[in-house]
């Protein structure tokens, strides 16, 4: 019963976070400025790793623990990498 | 799913609760991105997704985690750290960034609105 429950828990979490993907895939295509596509980015960069944390949950395996982890730092450089080609127009100067 | 069946009800309860309102907090701050009419607004709702999002699904991990291993599981931990402390340096630069293009067309948005 509890099973039950937390499966269809974690999956309503899954459909929610998929949903949400597709808002921000949606700022993604339209824009209008650049700004607006990282943070879209961002954003889709921490969905996924919510998505694979609750993929994690869902089998019941600590591997995706790791990958979550690897998601959230590439996120965070690739944002920041992004703000400063925005800033400067170069990454590496 | 794997799970051993010795999960306590009150547990998986909790997990699914904490799991759920992580979700949506995320998908909240998601739709927000999606509606909100300029940049300097819609930089604010994807943060409810990294703060509260985050946290309550790591909580709801942790929580499973300890119990099916019965042991405590606490590496979460480290992603929650790590998020905390990255998300407001790159939105800094990233509003720094949007501010500079946006003083470099002409258009000064902090001037004051009308």
């Amino acid at each position: 019963m509890s099973l039950m429950l937390l499966d269809a828990a974690l999956a309503t979490a899954q459909a929610l976070l998929a949903m949400a993907m597709i808002c921000a895939t949606f700022r993604l295509l339209r824009g209008p400025r650049a700004q607006d596509r990282v943070l879209a980015l961002d954003t889709l960069y921490v969905d996924a790793m919510l998505l694979v944390l609750t993929f994690g949950m869902r089998e019941a395996s600590t591997v995706y623990f790791e990958a979550a982890l690897v998601i959230g730092m590439l996120g965070f450089v690739s944002t920041a990498a992004f703000a400063k080609f925005l800033m400067r127009g170069e990454v590496i100067e | 799913m794997t799970h051993a069946a010795t999960l306590p009800p009150l547990l998986a309860v909790l997990v699914a609760l904490l799991v759920v309102l992580g979700a949506a907090l995320a998908l909240i701050g998601s739709v927000g991105l999606l509606r909100l009419k300029t940049f300097y607004e819609r930089i604010h709702p994807p943060t409810m997704g990294t703060t509260l999002g985050l946290g309550l699904t790591l909580i709801a991990s942790m929580l499973l985690f300890s119990t099916l291993e019965s042991r405590p599981v606490l590496h979460e931990i480290v992603i929650a750290v790590f998020m905390a402390v990255t998300t407001p340096v790159t939105f800094m630069l990233l509003v720094r960034a949007a501010l500079h293009r946006d003083r470099a067309v002409g258009d000064n948005p902090v001037a004051g609105r009308k």
